[in-house]
């Protein structure tokens, strides 16, 4: 599947316990990611993350918990369309991955993957659009960088 | 609280599909590359600088112009292609966003997991 996949890692001075528990508690989700969290973290379960924006509306998205294995994986589906039920065909896939690295030590992954960056709240495409246009190497280094070189990635295709 | 629902609607979500699809796939980036730094060039010389065939050329060429990246001119007898310099900035500029906002999650997990792990051996 020609799909884009970012991966990044970061390696943790705490057991993959407790890592966890940051990484799927609720509570502990809104101190890094979403503004307010609901989400319970069974298989299948429906939840959703809202930003809040200090200059226009909040921003809603509704995910789906794909796979839930303590304390090694986590997953979730998001961006997909409304009604719909999300699949590798409509939505991105977001999975953590927590990997023992020695002694109360844990390398975290985060894997996101999908057909688009649907649903991705950070990107404002006419905030892109209106840019000046500028650094076609750089750009396409970086991209190539994040897609198939960068630290932690491994190749698509 | 007044909420704008994330969802995707058909013309756009198409639209973007073919974006991140059309650059997912390295022959295909291999294309655009070479678009990119030769402003307006055939298919046979496209071709000739790839080590695929000049019909799997075609084909990736089809795909990109379908996702907006790449555009056909007629040169009197010549259709010669060229890159669409938003519409490829705006793609590889989310997907920086996007590793770019993954970085700083990351790094507030590890603070958190790290003063959480520190509170509970020394509470």
């Amino acid at each position: 599947v020609d799909d884009y996949r970012i991966e990044r890692e970061v390696v943790i001075e705490a057991p993959p316990t407790v890592v966890w528990r940051i990484v799927t508690e609720p509570d502990q989700i809104t101190r890094w990611f979403a503004d307010h969290v609901t989400l319970d973290a069974v298989p299948g379960a429906q939840g959703c993350l809202v930003f809040d924006h200090p200059d226009r509306v909040s921003t809603v998205a509704d995910l789906v918990v794909e796979r839930v294995e303590p304390p090694e994986l986590f997953s979730f589906r998001w961006g997909h369309p409304e009604g719909e039920v999300p699949g590798p065909e409509n939505s991105v896939l977001v999975e953590f991955t927590l990997t023992p690295a020695g002694e109360e030590r844990t390398l975290l992954r985060v894997v996101e993957r999908g057909l688009g960056l649907l649903g991705w709240p950070a990107v404002d495409k006419d905030h892109y659009r209106r840019e000046h246009l500028s650094g076609w190497e750089r750009h396409l280094g970086r991209l190539a960088e994040l897609m198939w070189q960068g630290p932690g990635s491994r190749p698509t295709a | 609280v007044a909420r704008t629902r994330i969802t995707t609607d058909g013309v756009n979500q198409e639209a973007r599909d073919a974006m991140w699809s059309a650059i997912g796939d390295p022959s295909r980036r291999r294309v655009l590359d070479l678009l990119v730094h030769n402003s307006e060039v055939t298919a046979s010389w496209l071709a000739g600088q790839v080590p695929f065939s000049r019909q799997a050329v075609m084909k990736h060429l089809a795909v990109l112009e379908r996702a907006g990246l790449v555009s056909r001119h007629r040169r009197g007898r010549e259709v010669r292609y060229r890159v669409e310099p938003d519409r490829l900035d705006a793609a590889t500029r989310a997907m920086v966003e996007v590793a770019r906002d993954w970085d700083g999650r990351l790094a507030a997990i590890k603070r958190l997991a790290e003063e959480a792990h520190a509170d509970a051996e020394h509470p």
